[in-house]
């Protein structure tokens, strides 16, 4: 079988992508449902309080927007490295790093306590804030990655393209050592102040953006009923473990650098023995499930070969990754803040104490709302946009 | 130990001076405003007593005397272990702590048991916004309602913030607090928002009146005089003179941030 030129076209209305579409359309009302319903009762109806002001919306939203980071892997392997298999997906790749960014801030911005008030956080900045640098940052993105797109969708000389590319590239690094450094810059808490925030987000960008991307792709393929080799597929699952690794890695200098400290040691023994769900989240869900296994079923002989092998492991790295993004979030407000070395702390307001925190329904829907959000987007461009190769067969693929 | 027992003649002037003071001040507030067409922000509630809309705007914050480092020094010895007289008094006084979620109830100010872990030894001392120099939750928000004035009290524009709670993060003294439900009985000096973050504004209505914070007034008529407030800039201040005489720490020295309430006595 020759290869055939790559060929974009838009998905086809299917039934199944119309039942797709109303069931993410679904998330998404049920996630303004939820915000009507937190605006006008107030956030106590959700399971945050002052001591854990940053909840589940926001481990999806930060998950999504470093994933959307990731997600433009693919063009960017393609255009600023040059690897020609990479270049019928990385339309895709552009499309669905918007589309999670997008994803991600609509949650952001609907948690807000005045969500009603992003004009007055549209106009009004404090650019001493490292939210601020990110909202231009994420702005940016959206910017340069819809140039970049657009020189990919139109016939001009690929140095453009290339260069177009490399800007992106360069951005989302930025945007993610931005969103790291909002953890990383916080000094006011042992779990967070530490400059290898920047890189660990960063490394998590790359596996759970790629992670998600495989998902995408294999399920546009198979909802317009297009042919997908296990070529293309696989080199992006092999690419996904080195990406775990990585990740693992700067996890375990993370918590060996705290460790090494007296004064974290009482948050490190929290995190890894004695935190109860943070603790198992960490453990078997992040580390076990996100990192090890992942790797392990890119590298087990026979498994390595399955064709649904690299789908499971993207399964598994963003099942790890929501847990990773939970325990940094939640983990490192649920342990109380250190104000008196020395002493037992004990107050009204829950000085010295673990706090606790239970997720409710309305931070759920709110989450996986913008989870739909991204979705929605990425298959509304796939059906109007000519950003999907019709042939992935193997044969297809271009050679490196 | 009468280290920092204030002097029975510093004790109650200032504060009756400052009652007379209101008054006219709040008068001449009045016409200012309607002069300047700023009356919105204004309510008369009875001949002679006005309350402004206090929502630390730029304009307010402006008008601040950067000549000024407004402070408290807190005597630990002095803090009596089973008294709340000055988290009452700021509860009543900014319309805070009427709640029934202690987890979500916003305070302004809370005692803190403190119990050495070498010596067994323990203490309680009040702890509210620290008014740092180099404040975090001031650098850190993205809109700038979090903001200092130039006398040094920490204030949030309840206007500009969007509840995004990134302060609340950033602040290493646990010093904020989210509104979580709908508010009721509200001062109208002091109006607050669901949805918004707030915390100790120092009494700053009373402050710009010439009068002192709540908790101060409280914990002197309790007779424990346990807080002092007052310039930190002008060195013939009480709480100048006691900071440069005997020993006092800042919380979380470490990060440098200069707080304007200093601890003295403590441990």
């Amino acid at each position: 079988m020759a290869m055939e030129r790559t060929i974009y076209r838009e998905i086809k209305a299917t039934p199944a992508v119309w039942g797709t579409a109303l069931l993410l359309a679904a998330f998404v009302g049920g996630a303004l449902l939820s915000v009507l319903y937190t605006e006008h009762h107030g956030h106590i109806v959700t399971g945050m309080t002052n001591q854990v002001v940053w909840g589940l919306p926001h481990v999806f939203a930060i998950f999504l927007i470093v994933a959307a980071s990731g997600a433009l892997n693919a063009a960017s392997i393609a255009s600023v490295f040059g690897q020609a298999p990479y270049k019928p997906i990385a339309r895709l790749s552009a499309v669905l790093a918007m589309a999670l960014l997008i994803g991600g801030l609509a949650v952001l911005v609907l948690d807000l306590g005045r969500p009603d008030r992003l004009l007055v956080a549209m106009t009004t900045y404090n650019f001493k804030s490292i939210f601020s640098w990110n909202i231009y940052l994420y702005t940016g993105f959206l910017a340069v990655v819809a140039v970049y797109l657009a020189v990919q969708m139109n016939r001009v000389d690929y140095k453009y393209v290339r260069a177009a590319g490399t800007v992106a590239f360069l951005w989302r690094l930025a945007l993610t050592t931005g969103t790291g450094s909002i953890f990383g810059w916080l000094v006011a808490r042992p779990g967070y102040d530490a400059a290898i925030m920047a890189p660990l987000f960063i490394a998590m960008s790359f596996s759970f953006g790629l992670a998600v991307f495989i998902l995408v792709l294999t399920a546009l393929f198979k909802l317009s009923d297009r042919k997908m080799g296990s070529v293309l597929c696989h080199r992006l699952g092999n690419l996904l473990a080195i990406f775990a690794a990585a990740v693992l890695y700067f996890t375990v200098v993370q918590h060996l650098t705290a460790m090494y400290a007296a004064e974290h040691a009482g948050f490190e023994r929290f995190i890894l023995l004695e935190g109860g769900h943070v603790t198992f989240l960490f453990w078997v869900v992040q580390v076990l499930i996100g990192g090890i296994l992942p790797i392990a079923l890119i590298y087990l002989p026979r498994i390595r070969e399955a064709d649904a092998e690299p789908v499971w492991a993207s399964v598994f790295v963003v099942i790890g990754g929501l847990a990773q993004v939970y325990v940094i979030v939640v983990g490192g407000q649920l342990y109380p803040m250190e104000v008196f070395p020395g002493y037992e702390v004990a107050s009204s307001f829950f000085d010295g104490e673990i706090a606790s925190y239970a997720p409710k329904w309305p931070e759920v829907v709110l989450g996986l709302g913008g989870v739909a959000i991204s979705l929605l987007a990425v298959g509304l461009a796939a059906k109007i946009l000519r950003i999907l190769p019709t042939n992935l067969n193997d044969v297809n693929v271009p050679e490196a | 130990m009468t280290f920092f027992r204030m002097p029975k003649d510093a004790k109650q002037p200032p504060a009756q001076r400052a009652q007379a003071k209101k008054a006219n001040r709040a008068e001449m507030t009045r016409r200012d405003l309607l002069r300047s067409g700023a009356a919105v922000a204004t309510a008369t509630l009875a001949p002679g007593v006005t309350l402004m809309a206090f929502g630390g705007s730029p304009a307010e914050a402006a008008a601040a005397d950067a000549g000024k480092r407004w402070g408290l020094l807190i005597d630990v010895s002095k803090c009596q272990d089973d008294c709340t007289a000055c988290v009452s008094a700021c509860s009543e006084e900014n319309g805070w702590g009427q709640g029934e979620h202690p987890e979500t109830d916003a305070q302004w100010i809370r005692k803190v048991t403190l119990k050495n872990k070498a010596t067994g030894h323990t203490e309680t001392m009040p702890m509210m916004c620290q008014h740092c120099e180099h404040p975090p939750c001031v650098d850190v928000c993205p809109t700038g309602a979090s903001m200092k004035r130039a006398d040094g009290i920490v204030l949030v524009d309840k206007h500009v913030c969007i509840g995004c709670r990134y302060c609340m993060m950033a602040c290493p003294f646990k010093a904020r607090s989210f509104i979580h439900e709908p508010v009721i009985n509200q001062k109208s000096h002091n109006p607050r928002g669901q949805g918004t973050v707030e915390s100790c504004t120092l009494c700053v209505h009373r402050v710009d009146a010439g009068g002192t914070p709540a908790c101060v007034e409280a914990c002197a008529a309790e007779g424990h005089g346990a807080i002092i407030f007052g310039d930190l800039k002008d060195p013939n201040s009480e709480i100048s003179k006691r900071l440069a005489e005997y020993p006092s720490v800042a919380l979380r020295p470490d990060l440098d941030l200069n707080p304007g309430v200093r601890y003295a006595q403590l441990g």
